[in-house]
């Protein structure tokens, strides 16, 4: 249930983000979810990507700093109750979030979450009959 | 224009040889019989006391260097115990540890006298109001001026660094004639000045006395244009006694060295050997009267040359040019001393690598600026902004506590910073000296 997630230092200037997708592309590595954060000087790139250890040495050897992290994800309706819903739950169980981002397909979302906690996190969202995604099928969609 | 000592500083230059002769054995028989360091060394060498007759032996003698003070950190050079020092100054070593100077009751009064020198070269006397604006502390330079005040009769207003708001209100409200300061802090001041809506008529200031980091002459005319002062260069470094090692007199023609108490010598940093007067090379200090410290064919690393001619002012002691630069990778920040290999020594204890790193120094609005570019490792590397943001910020703070100066870090992408052969390229230095 625990998905491995690529973190990505970039600096905060026109081309990087280009760089990293095009050096993903030659490889032929898919993108099933992005996401960047950033300040006035550098940013944070978050991919999830079909092949995370394959796509990691690439970026490796193209010199960027990366990191693997574990991220959740779960499937729910689009509408913002679903999402208020998980939060809620797992606020309620003390886990911090600290970041999330999501995509939808169809009527459907999928949410990705960074939680202070994973295990406890898909415990308690499995409890409340959430729907958790596992990696091999995320990288499906 | 009025001369503090003349016996001294218009001695006949035999005589003063013969003096520096006699002091300089003096010291010699002191470091000797007192500081194993240098019985040590002059064993090694084959040397005791007796092999230094003259003046001219000097060369005989090993050098001394910030290495060895700091191999002999804190107080392993002193040539008295330490109930006979009455003061301890330190100034930033090459790898954290301070450099530490320590002064007797009579070291105390020769830096005084020398200050005193310096001052009425300026054509400061008892008369005059003297703003001391480099920092008080450790640090020598607040405290070598103020001495230096007292002694000749001036009224001494120790305000320290920083505050400008409050030093252009003292300047004008008390009537400060002298100014002493860093001549960046100058520029800077007369730049607040100007903003302030301050009238020149409204300020009686007619001299500074600018030093503890290298200036050009273009900063000279800047600074003496916009505050409409004479500006004076001052040169000294804490190891040998700090300010009043060496001054410009109103003539503007070299700093007079004070040699009865500190005798120069040029060598040439690759060889090691003493050069002939006017050639440039590096600056060499044999203090032969301080009591607490005293040391032997010191390196300052300064490179610059002397000229023995007599001065239009009436002094004879030699007077040493500007200083060009340095034969090491020593920075002079704000007036306070930066190697390279201390950022590095921080980012090692941060994070247990050394990353690639660039320190840039800038100035801008007169005021020297640092910024320390760093790649970002995987070891360091945070997925989360507010985790990265306080690496950096941690970065920050230990920099500013180890090194006493505050560093902007930027972060890069691993290669963001430009490779060069061999070497590698730690420092790019912007300003223009």
């Amino acid at each position: 249930m625990i998905i491995p997630q690529l973190s990505v230092f970039l600096e905060n200037k026109t081309g990087r983000l280009t760089e990293v997708l095009e050096v993903l592309g030659e490889e032929n590595i898919r993108i099933t979810a992005l996401s960047v954060a950033d300040t006035s000087e550098f940013g944070i790139l978050r991919l999830i990507v079909s092949d995370p250890d394959k796509a990691r040495a690439i970026l490796k050897k193209h010199d960027f700093t990366v990191n693997l992290t574990e991220v959740i994800s779960v499937m729910a309706p689009s509408e913002a109750k679903f999402y208020a819903k998980i939060l809620k739950i797992l606020s309620d169980l003390e886990i911090s979030v600290e970041y999330t981002y999501a995509f939808s397909i169809g009527d459907k979302s999928v949410i990705i979450l960074r939680c202070s906690n994973s295990d406890k996190a898909i415990e308690g969202l499995k409890k409340h009959e959430m729907e958790l995604i596992k990696a091999s099928d995320l990288y499906k969609i | 224009m009025e001369i503090w000592n003349s016996h001294f500083e218009c001695m006949e230059r035999n005589g003063l040889k013969h003096i520096q002769t006699e002091r300089l054995r003096e010291t010699v028989e002191r470091v000797y019989f007192n500081v194993p360091y240098y019985r040590n060394k002059m064993q090694q060498a084959g040397l005791g006391p007796e092999s230094i007759q003259s003046i001219d032996d000097l060369a005989k003698l090993p050098f001394t260097t910030k290495t060895d003070l700091r191999d002999n950190y804190p107080f392993s050079l002193f040539a008295v115990p330490m109930s006979e020092i009455v003061r301890i100054h330190a100034s930033s070593g090459t790898t954290g540890k301070p450099t530490v100077v320590g002064y007797t009751r009579n070291d105390i009064s020769t830096w005084s006298e020398v200050m005193a020198r310096t001052l009425t070269s300026a054509g400061a006397n008892r008369h005059d109001f003297i703003q001391i604006a480099y920092g008080y502390g450790l640090f020598t330079g607040g405290l070598g001026l103020h001495y230096g005040g007292e002694k000749i009769g001036a009224s001494v207003i120790p305000i320290s660094g920083g505050n400008t708001t409050r030093q252009i209100q003292l300047m004008r409200d008390f009537g400060s004639t002298v100014l002493a300061c860093t001549p960046s802090y100058a520029l800077f001041l007369a730049e607040a000045i100007a903003e302030s809506g301050i009238k020149r008529e409204e300020l009686r200031l007619k001299v500074g006395v600018f030093g503890a980091e290298p200036w050009t002459e273009n900063m000279r005319r800047e600074i003496e244009d916009k505050l409409k002062i004479k500006a004076l260069d001052i040169y000294g470094l804490s190891e040998v006694i700090g300010p009043g090692v060496a001054s410009e007199c109103l003539s503007q023609s070299g700093l007079h060295i004070n040699e009865d108490h500190f005798y120069p010598e040029i060598i040439d940093p690759e060889t090691l050997k003493v050069l002939p007067p006017g050639l440039t090379g590096e600056l060499v200090f044999t203090t032969i009267t301080k009591e607490g410290l005293p040391l032997i064919r010191y390196r300052t690393r300064d490179l610059t040359s002397l000229n023995y001619e007599k001065c239009k002012c009436g002094r004879t002691l030699v007077r040493m040019n500007k200083c060009l630069g340095r034969s090491d990778d020593m920075l002079i920040i704000r007036g306070v001393n930066l190697f390279p290999s201390q950022v590095e020594t921080v980012l090692l204890e941060m994070s247990g690598i050394t990353p690639h790193y660039l320190l840039i120094v800038d100035r801008i609005n007169n005021l020297d600026t640092l910024e320390l570019k760093v790649e970002v490792e995987e070891a360091f590397f945070m997925d989360k902004i507010s985790q990265l943001e306080a690496v950096r910020q941690k970065l920050q703070n230990n920099l500013e506590n180890s090194i006493g100066l505050s560093i902007k870090v930027t972060f890069v992408e691993p290669k963001g910073i430009v490779r060069s052969e061999g070497k590698a390229v730690r420092v790019v230095d912007k300003r223009k000296f």
